[in-house]
């Protein structure tokens, strides 16, 4: 199991395989702006059929009080069961919901998460639900409390960077796991940094390893991770 | 081994499951073909232990954090799949119908009896409080409600406010769907605060059809009145019942968990009573129907439309009475 993080957000669900899985969870900011593009398109589609059913008079009407309340009730639980946790503003965030033994939410703790909604925006502005967010811990609305549910990041497309193509420099000092890793994963992690910033990032090696340099750690990453010199 | 060589080793079987999981994940499954799907079911949970073997590896021989997060994802996707839980719901309607709502509906008896105590009990003391001063009216209805509903029933009126075309019958039916559905939710998920919400709308309901019924009454229009609301009373009251019977139950739970945390008991409570929220919906919608198109009529004589009130009302009470005993 990975060593211990403290202050992360990342639940670890135990599986039948002995392995346990860290889910990362989504908080207030990232759950608050899938909900702001759902509302935007909500908000879209419901002007669409405003201005387009009335044209049928009377009958009309009575179709767009059921879209009104199909997407009132139903818009997330639609898309959060059929669209494998996510509606479409969670999708563009990363964020899926799931129960919290990670596997998929179906029409049941959909249904229930959604109806409860009602109270989570309570007294105004989704207050309730924003306490219950903040103080539980794992970021749950009073809706995914009552259907066992969790909102996590499960889309994110980090592509397993590689730190190959350089020179690889051996290292001499005797480096514990967990400072080798360390080191593997700047490396790893530093094409995505400025170059002020994975070498800001380096010189805090300065007081152990004489003359560090942002390449020279990427050098030892390579040998760590078993490199040959490219001949 | 070093972690190139791990994966390098391993990184033709990640890709396969990778590509295992897009073709299993809607909505690129639809376009997978069956013989494709079941070479994957064959193959697939080997697949996946093998990852999560991998996974434990990579975290012992402490690889990179960047290969250690590609496998949880991996294996995360995976346990998705395998372990997803397959309850279809209404997957078998008929069977919902005859057994498991009912069924549901005696396991929760004693909070929908609560529930409609406090539904029909703050009605009759409306109507009791209008009885003896009418002015009480005015506590629950504005000036402007009262004249509205007035208009609505006044039997000088030959076609009840309420003669309509069929397109007016569809747009009221959206209307009832939207608006008593929503009620029936409303009246469910406030209790979750401890029951509170639950109570709230009940009896707030409770006492609003009790002015409205007994106000109504008292000024003689109770034919065009009563004679709407008999044919759909059956099914709503009793939808509306149910949810606050559910919503008491769960408010239960986090009054007094007993053995569970508070939020295990909330979500066990609520789980349970699933069916209710499903069987109270389809009542409503139902009952919105029966609503928009059979009591808004006016060529049935008032008798023929308590009779078919009545007779709801019996079907509701043998329906929930004795369905799906015999498989319980």
């Amino acid at each position: 199991m990975a060593a211990p993080i403290l202050l992360d957000t990342t639940i670890d669900i135990a599986t039948p395989e002995g392995v346990e899985l860290g889910l990362p969870l989504a908080g207030v900011g990232a759950r608050s702006l899938a909900w702001l593009i759902d509302a935007l398109i909500k908000t879209l589609v419901m002007s669409v059929f405003a201005v387009t059913l009335p044209l049928l008079g009377e009958f009309g009407d009575g179709i767009m009080a059921i879209v009104a309340f199909v997407s009132l009730w139903f818009y997330n639980v639609l898309f959060e069961v059929l669209r494998h946790g996510a509606t479409p503003g969670k999708k563009a965030l990363g964020l899926r919901v799931m129960y919290a033994d990670g596997t998929p939410v179906g029409w049941n703790g959909s249904v229930i998460r959604n109806l409860v909604r009602f109270v989570d925006v309570l007294p105004g502005c989704y207050a309730f639900g924003l306490v219950s967010v903040l103080l539980t811990r794992n970021f749950q609305r009073l809706g995914d409390l009552a259907a066992g549910t969790v909102v996590a990041f499960a889309d994110e497309s980090a592509d397993a960077g590689s730190v190959s193509g350089g020179d690889v420099l051996p290292l001499t000092l005797p480096l514990a796991p967990d400072e080798q890793q360390a080191i593997v994963s700047y490396a790893e992690r530093s094409p995505t940094l400025n170059a002020e910033r994975a070498e800001e990032l380096a010189q805090i090696l300065e007081p152990v390893v004489d003359e560090v340099s942002a390449d020279r750690l990427r050098g030892h990453a390579r040998w760590l991770s078993g490199s040959v010199t490219p001949s | 081994m070093k972690q190139d060589a791990f994966e390098a080793a391993f990184a033709a079987e990640w890709q396969r499951l990778e590509e295992y999981i897009v073709v299993l994940t809607p909505p690129e499954r639809q376009f997978a073909d069956d013989a494709r799907i079941e070479q994957i079911g064959r193959e697939f949970p080997a697949l996946y232990r093998e990852v999560c073997h991998h996974l434990a590896l990579a975290r012992a021989r402490r690889y990179s954090l960047k290969l250690q997060a590609r496998l949880n994802r991996l294996a995360l996707s995976g346990h998705q799949h395998l372990y997803r839980s397959r309850t279809p719901v209404l997957g078998n309607i008929g069977r919902f119908v005859a057994r498991e709502f009912p069924q549901s509906f005696r396991l929760h008896w004693k909070p929908i009896a609560v529930s409609a105590l406090l539904l029909y009990v703050p009605a009759l003391l409306m109507a009791l409080a209008i009885y003896l001063d009418p002015a009480q009216l005015y506590g629950i209805l504005s000036p402007l409600d009262v004249a509205r509903m007035e208009s609505m029933y006044d039997p000088s009126n030959e076609a009840l406010g309420r003669e309509r075309q069929s397109d007016t019958d569809v747009m009221m039916f959206g209307y009832y769907i939207y608006n008593n559905v929503s009620i029936g939710f409303r009246v469910f998920a406030g209790g979750i605060l401890f029951g509170l919400g639950s109570v709230f709308f009940l009896v707030f309901n409770g006492l609003y059809f009790g002015a409205v019924a007994f106000h109504l009454s008292s000024i003689g229009y109770n034919e065009p009145f009563w004679s709407f609301v008999a044919g759909h009373s059956a099914l709503e009251l009793t939808a509306i019942v149910i949810f606050g019977g559910l919503g008491l139950s769960v408010g239960m739970s986090a009054i007094a968990p007993g053995r569970q945390r508070r939020w295990q008991a909330i979500a066990e409570s609520t789980r349970r009573g699933v069916p209710l929220i499903y069987g109270g919906a389809l009542m409503l919608v139902a009952a919105a129907f029966i609503e928009a198109f059979w009591s808004s009529t006016t060529w049935p004589p008032a008798t023929m439309k308590y009779t078919v009130g009545l007779l709801m009302w019996l079907l509701c009470g043998l329906y929930f009475l004795s369905m799906g005993r015999r498989e319980a």
